[in-house]
């Protein structure tokens, strides 16, 4: 179910303080977060933010096409390299 | 004939359901379309005189988004998905299901056909 609008998105508070900080001083500035949840609204268009996938930080740039999604969708957590016995001639043809 | 939005409804049917033919109408938005133009939904479509047939022609233009116009919307917002490099937009580069299914079985109709895995045995039935 769709989070209710009246709530308005969620974001992590520590995130957007952040955010602000950086579009205050205008500053463009790679930094880390762990905060896969969080919506992205448009302030964060421009920047640069590294998610954490579980393993890694993943670095996202954020584009205008992406505000109403999540941090975490483009952060991919699973890693598939193919089923066994596969080669990758295997996967061309099939 | 009746022809609307670019499809031939079915002469036979109640225009209730032939206007379901089109792609874009459903049920509801075609009880809307007939509520709109005060045209009875059991009346069978080879009994519509063409003023009837003009009336739900300039209905549709004006109210829903059907077919050609529709599909390319359907296909945008795929494409979309799979610009911005979001899990969504990756599963439907893979052909796999968007919304969470499980892959371990099942999932036939976004993956299609099994394919042979090689050197795989099949379970003997005793």
């Amino acid at each position: 179910m769709a989070r209710s609008i009246k709530k308005g998105p969620y974001v992590e508070e520590s995130l957007l303080r952040k955010i602000q900080v950086l579009n205050e001083t205008n500053e463009k500035r790679v930094f880390k977060t762990w905060s896969r949840r969080s919506t992205i609204t448009p302030d964060f268009v421009g920047h640069t933010i590294a998610v954490h996938n579980g393993n890694k930080f993943i670095p996202v740039y954020i584009t205008e096409n992406m505000v109403g999604h999540k941090l975490g969708e483009f952060a991919p957590t699973r890693l598939f390299r193919g089923h066994s016995g596969r080669t990758p001639s295997d996967k061309k043809a099939g | 004939m009746a022809r609307i939005a670019g499809v031939d409804l079915p002469r036979e049917k109640r225009i209730e359901i032939a206007l379901t033919y089109i792609f874009g109408v459903g049920l509801s938005t075609s009880q809307r379309i007939l509520d709109e133009t005060a045209i009875s939904g059991d009346t069978r479509v080879r009994d519509l005189s063409d003023a009837e047939v003009a009336r739900l022609r300039q209905s549709i233009e004006r109210g829903v988004k059907v077919e050609g116009a529709l599909r390319t919307e359907v296909a945008m917002h795929i494409k979309r998905l799979m610009d911005i490099g979001s899990y969504r937009g990756m599963r439907h580069r893979r052909g796999l299901p968007v919304r969470g299914q499980r892959t371990h079985t099942n999932a036939r109709t976004k993956k299609g056909p099994r394919r042979a895995i090689a050197g795989k045995k099949k379970v003997m039935k005793k």
